[in-house]
């Protein structure tokens, strides 16, 4: 039997992965895949847990995550289209202007 | 009643001098010096005039009811402090009245010749009079409050005619000096009156001197002797006492009829004056009466001793009027208010003639004022010679004249109510007053000329307008001591209501009442003529028979002569003692407390900040892996605290 | 009363400022005509509050009250009793000197009378606000016209200075807002109503310990804007720098903001740690006094040296409204009052000096009065009315608060005393290195006299300086009732009058004929 324990482990899991996708990675694309997976995580706990409770506002929330993951995979992606045609790479070590 | 409406001039008396000054400050500038003199003279002369009238309705009425009341308006009412403007005639004030008007008004017309080309002469005039008004709110106002106000304001004037010549330094030196020193005295004076108002619950002379003279208070008690001591302090200002006297020997850079009035006649006895007022509170207090008298005796010797050295003409009178102060505060202070009194207004008379005759032999030497450099001039300036003599003669105590009745009565009572320490130190001051006068005398009118040749050219006796004040005042210092002549009393008689009150007073313990020149005088009357007569013949021998006798006294007491000459280098000993170090603190203040604490803490408060800041920012490196790692690191923090906070 | 003369005197400098930006900014002399009649104008029916103020009540007079933010029981609330009626007249009287004394200001014109205005309306706001949040943005309005004031119109470092006095203002109101916030919120707890009527919170009665932080919060600010020692050191920079006409609103109006707050807010909402406060107060007032005097007396610009004195009059101001009792307190207002006329007259002389030398170091000058005599009576007279000369009014109010402060602590009232002494000296010596001596700089030879402006400007101060000197009785009937009042509600609501008598006078004489301290107001009218 899967249990929604199950689902939440797994969301879990995929969560720390982004997380530390996020942390670890130098590639922005990569890190851009990252934050992907812990929408998607999180996304996968919405939808367990509507189940669960059989309540319809989890996976409401989940079309919204969908929407604006969509939305900021668009602007992402340009923004870092834009910073490699400026720079001519996606490494986020060298990509640090933006400070003090 | 005649001698009530006589008596509601009084108003009067005050209003006319502040006329005065008003339209000579306003508009005398476009006025001819004719009418600015008209209108000044005029307004004292007024005053003189009115205050005849008032005195003359003082004394229709019966002796015990001699004391009139005029309330104006009232001033400052705040809660239970109530202070009026409202005028008190009584024998004491109508007395200083008169003499303020009458010499004042001397002093006016022999003004006209001594400032009569000067650029200021309007202002002059404008000042003398506002002097003339304060003086008179001094001694007429019916509370302390009052004369505080007049206590403040003739040091206004003090300070505005000692800089009447303003661009030389030392003349606005001295006239700050005067100010300030007067302030200090002042401080004291203001917190007297705050403890009468604390004491009594009113400042009103005739309710506090009431209930102080009901018995409510012991003899010796403190919160008395606070007050008298508090208000002595003011006195020790304005009357130019130890320790506060320095001002007066430089308040001689101010016009020379200017210290005359203020500086001889009238100001500097405003504490002589406050002193008598207060009588009542005085007696109550032994211990503020003995600091009166030893005060007193001490600066009546200092300032003589200073005095027999000095070769300013002026400042030698300075001195003197320091000295005769201090017999009026030892005349007080052993409980001879009326002797105090009586010399107040006899040395009003020869002061006054004193300083006004150096003014002329100033104003014949085109403004010399260095003894050294006079002599002979009897025979070019004889109706000024004459005069001089008479008020030398006249301080020095040589019967008939004026100063030998009243310093005679002072030297009595020392001896009779203080002690024989009293006498002694009063008889020596006598001795060296005597001798400088003289010394003064010889010097200027007598031997061989040692005037310069050129001022020689110039020499010239005073004009009518100046000689005739002298005159008057001749007249009136060598008559003027027979108001208190033993055996009539015209003086006591008159002053005794105001004084009687102190004189009910049960004094227990102390040997303190009042008295009026009681006891055997004759016997003292020979001993004070000889005491003047051996300070006389010695400054003969040393000045006339032996000119040379001086120079080797010098030589020979050389210490002495220079503590002297420097007079006991006090100023210099203040100046270390308090002027440095105060301005020290202060630079200390500004430079080091504000600069460097206050605004150092304030300025660097706000530098910590900034530094704190510009630290911080480091945190914003620009790699976003930093920025989610923090977000990571808070989530976790918020996670942990929402779970330990189940 | 069917015209509301307060608001009409609060908000007449707005209408002026929208008057003046209608205008073309290069129409200068137009532009301060206009200033100067509108403020004129303000003064004249700010007059009207004199005649017609009723002496007889403590109640609030010429009340307007209006709703304004409802929904948190904000309102317009406004009114005035003797306490607030002199600083109004001050602030109504002092602008149309200022905006004269300003004449010759030639950068931006059209900005700087906007300014002078809408310090104007923001002055007179605080002074009749009886809603704590009114009074708050009064307070902070304030701010603006003179932070730009100083920082536009000002001498070199007045970027620095304007800063300076900005940040520092605006650190103590902070506290102060949370305290007026927090108060409304009490407020609510005891009475369930919303609202930031003073005249509620008068009513509230707060323990011990919530009062001291309270009074904490508000005396920061108050004490800032006083200023008392030790925040006193923004006042030197600002006034150095500031306009002339900025130094003499600066001095004479908003410095008093901090003594009225005082009054207003720290006596009657918290009596009982105002009264444990007495001596933490007394002593800074104390030092500011000797410390200011002692600090002026080795300046060599002029406009410090009066600033500094400042410091030392508003120590006696603070002292006594800490004395607690009716002497204490009339003489404080009527000594505001007095501040704002002399130091205000002082700082015109002196920017007077600055116009025709540029200069405002002590030493450039000496022997002025030879060329300038008419100019010299005037700074004459000013000079000896901050002294405290009887005659003048320094006097007046100095010797009551001295009085008051002596009836409440001895000790006290013999210190500050020295300060008066002490003003005789700094005063004087300047005076005397400025205007006596003879004339050692060329440049002072060629000064021209006072002018006709100068002298409309200054003979309307002279004026009051002998009148409020002379009969100062007109100030004080005026304010006997409020103040009389103000000691009742202090009284009753802390019963200081039992702690005032366990505690021991330090200075106790032998004689039992001295009074206990008297908080209870000396009333001899009837209520």
């Amino acid at each position: 039997m899967i249990t929604v324990t199950h689902y939440i482990v797994l969301s879990a899991i995929l969560f720390t992965l982004g997380v530390v996708g996020v942390l670890i990675r130098r590639n922005a694309i990569v890190v851009f895949m990252c934050i992907e997976l812990m929408l998607n995580a999180v996304n996968l706990s919405f939808v367990a847990f509507a189940h669960y409770l059989h309540s319809m506002n989890g996976q409401l929330f989940v079309f919204f995550t969908m929407t604006v993951a969509a939305a900021e995979a668009a602007v992402g992606l340009a923004i870092i289209v834009a910073v490699f045609r400026n720079k001519e790479t996606v490494n986020i070590d060298d990509i640090n202007i933006m400070k003090w | 009643m005649v001698e009530h409406s006589m008596l509601n001039l009084v108003a009067l008396i005050l209003l006319f001098p502040i006329l005065g000054t008003a339209v000579n400050g306003l508009v005398g500038k476009r006025l001819k010096k004719e009418t600015v003199s008209y209108i000044a003279c005029g307004s004292v002369g007024l005053s003189f005039f009115t205050a005849t009238l008032v005195f003359s309705g003082l004394l229709l009425l019966p002796p015990h009811e001699r004391l009139f009341e005029k309330q104006l308006f009232s001033w400052i009412e705040s809660g239970s402090f109530k202070a009026a403007a409202g005028l008190q005639v009584d024998p004491l004030s109508i007395l200083l009245t008169l003499i303020i008007t009458g010499i004042g008004l001397l002093i006016h017309i022999y003004s006209i010749g001594y400032m009569h080309e000067d650029k200021g002469y309007h202002r002059y005039f404008c000042y003398l009079n506002l002097f003339t008004f304060s003086m008179l709110l001094l001694v007429l106002g019916n509370n302390f409050l009052l004369m505080f106000i007049g206590w403040e304001a003739v040091g206004l004037c003090s300070y505005l005619l000692i800089g009447f010549w303003f661009e030389k330094k030392s003349a606005s030196d001295a006239a700050k000096k005067a100010f300030i020193v007067n302030r200090v005295g002042d401080f004291g004076f203001a917190l007297g009156i705050m403890l009468i108002f604390l004491t009594f619950h009113t400042i009103d002379y005739t309710e506090v001197f009431h209930a102080a003279s009901q018995g409510n208070f012991p003899v010796g008690s403190f919160t008395i002797t606070m007050i008298t001591l508090l208000l002595f302090v003011g006195a020790t200002g304005k009357s130019a006492q130890i320790p506060l006297y320095t001002w007066l020997p430089d308040a001689m850079e101010g016009p020379t009829p200017v210290s005359a009035l203020i500086h001889a006649a009238t100001m500097v006895t405003a504490g002589v004056y406050m002193i008598a007022r207060c009588n009542v509170l005085y007696m109550l207090s032994p211990l503020t009466m003995t600091v009166v008298a030893s005060i007193g005796a001490a600066t009546a010797l200092f300032a003589a001793s200073i005095g027999l050295v000095q070769n300013d003409i002026k400042r030698v009178l300075a001195y003197s009027t320091v000295s005769q102060l201090g017999y009026m505060f030892l005349a007080c202070g052993v409980g001879a208010f009326t002797a105090g009194v009586f010399h107040l207004v006899t040395h009003a008379f020869f002061k006054a003639l004193l300083f006004l005759g150096s003014g002329s032999v100033i104003h014949a030497l085109s403004g010399e004022m260095d003894v050294r450099k006079m002599g002979g001039l009897r025979h070019h300036i004889p109706v000024t010679y004459k005069t001089f003599l008479i008020g030398t003669v006249a301080i020095a105590g040589i019967p008939p004249f004026a100063g030998f009745f009243s310093k005679d009565e002072i030297l009595l009572e020392s001896l009779t109510y203080g002690n024989l320490i009293y006498w002694s130190v009063a008889a020596v001051a006598s001795l060296f007053t005597a001798f400088y006068m003289f010394r003064l005398l010889f010097l200027t009118f007598h031997g061989k000329s040692r005037v310069e040749h050129h001022v020689m050219e110039h020499l010239h006796e005073s004009p009518k307008n100046m000689t005739i004040p002298l005159i008057v005042l001749a007249g009136l210092s060598s008559i003027g001591g027979f108001l208190g002549i033993p055996g009539a009393h015209v003086m006591s008689t008159f002053l005794s209501p105001v004084f009687s009150a102190s004189g009910h007073t049960k004094v227990s313990g102390a040997e303190i009442s009042v008295h009026h020149g009681e006891g055997n005088p004759y016997l003292m009357m020979v001993v004070s003529t000889a005491i003047a007569l051996t300070g006389i013949f010695i400054a003969y021998q040393m000045y006339i028979k032996k000119p040379e006798l001086p120079k080797k006294l010098a030589e020979r007491f050389r210490f002495i002569y220079r503590v002297l000459l420097n007079k006991y280098y006090v100023d210099e000993i203040y100046t270390a003692l308090f002027v440095n170090p105060t301005r020290k603190i202060a630079v200390f203040f500004w430079k080091c407390v504000d600069i460097q604490i206050i605004d150092g803490s304030v300025n660097g408060i706000a530098r910590s900040i900034g530094w704190f800041s510009s630290n911080l920012r480091y945190l914003q490196t620009g790699y976003v892996r930093n920025y989610a790692f923090y977000i990571v690191v808070g989530c976790i923090f918020i996670i942990v605290l929402a779970a330990l906070g189940k | 009363m069917s015209l509301p003369l307060l608001s009409l005197i609060t908000f007449l400098p707005i209408i002026g400022v929208f008057l003046i930006l209608l205008m073309d900014s290069k129409d200068r002399e137009l532009i301060r005509l206009t200033s100067l009649l509108v403020s004129t104008i303000v003064f004249f029916i700010s007059l009207p509050l004199y005649f017609n103020f009723d002496s007889h009540t403590y109640d609030m007079q010429f009340v307007e009250k209006l709703r304004w933010i409802p929904s948190f029981g904000i309102n317009y609330y406004i009114g005035i009793d003797g306490i607030s009626l002199f600083l109004i007249l001050l602030a109504t009287f002092l602008t149309p000197i200022s905006v004269l004394a300003s004449w010759h200001v030639t950068k931006n014109v059209k900005e700087y009378m906007i300014a002078m205005l809408t310090l104007e309306t923001a002055m007179v706001g605080v002074f009749v606000s009886l809603d704590a949040f009114l009074f708050f943005v009064f307070w902070e309005l304030m701010l603006i016209p003179m932070y730009l004031l100083i920082g536009i119109w000002g001498g070199p470092r007045r970027v620095y200075a304007t800063i300076k006095f900005f940040l520092y203002t605006t650190a103590g109101s902070v506290f102060m807002f949370l305290a007026i916030i927090g108060l409304y919120f009490l407020n609510y707890r005891a009475t369930d109503e919303y609202t930031f009527s003073l005249l509620e919170f008068y009513r509230l009665d707060l323990s011990f310990a919530v009062q001291f932080w309270l009074f904490i919060a508000f005396f920061l600010a108050f004490a800032i804007k006083v200023p008392m020692f030790p925040f006193h050191t923004w006042l030197p920079d600002a006034h150095v720098e500031a306009p002339t006409a900025g130094s003499v609103i600066l001095a004479g109006v908003l410095l008093k903001m901090g003594t009225y707050g005082f009054i207003r807010f720290c006596l009657p909402l918290f009596p009982e740690v105002s009264y444990a406060f007495i001596p933490v107060i007394s002593w800074m007032a104390i030092v500011g006094i000797i410390y200011g005097a002692l600090v002026a007396l080795v300046q060599d610009d002029l406009k410090k040296l009066v600033a500094y004195s400042s410091v030392s009059h508003l120590g006696f101001v603070m002292l006594g409204i800490f004395a607690f009792n009716i002497q204490g307190i009339e003489g404080s207002i009527t000594q505001m009052v007095n501040h704002g006329l002399s130091t205000g007259a002082l700082f015109l002389i002196v920017g007077m000096l600055y116009e025709r030398r540029h200069t405002r170091m002590i030493a450039d000058f000496g022997g002025l009065t030879k060329r300038i005599p008419v100019f010299a009576i005037f700074f004459m007279i000013v000079t000896l009315s901050s002294i405290g000369l009887p005659g003048l009014n320094g006097f007046v109010g100095e010797f009551l608060i001295l009085v008051g402060t002596f009836k409440s602590r001895i000790l006290y009232a013999s210190i500050a005393t020295s300060g008066i002494v002490l003003a005789a000296v700094y005063m004087l010596w300047m005076f005397q290195r400025v205007m006596f001596n003879e004339i050692t700089h060329e440049e002072n030879k060629m000064l021209k006299d006072i002018s006709k402006r100068e002298l409309v400007i200054l003979i309307p101060i002279v004026f009051l300086i002998f009148w409020i000197g002379i009969y100062p009785n007109s100030l004080l009937r005026k304010m006997d009732t409020s103040v009389n009042h103000l000691l009742m509600q202090i009284g009753e609501k802390a019963n200081i009058v039992s702690v005032a008598q366990g505690q021991k006078n330090p200075n106790q004489l032998k004689h039992n004929s001295i009074p206990k301290i008297d908080i209870v107001s000396e009333s001899k009218q009837e209520w």
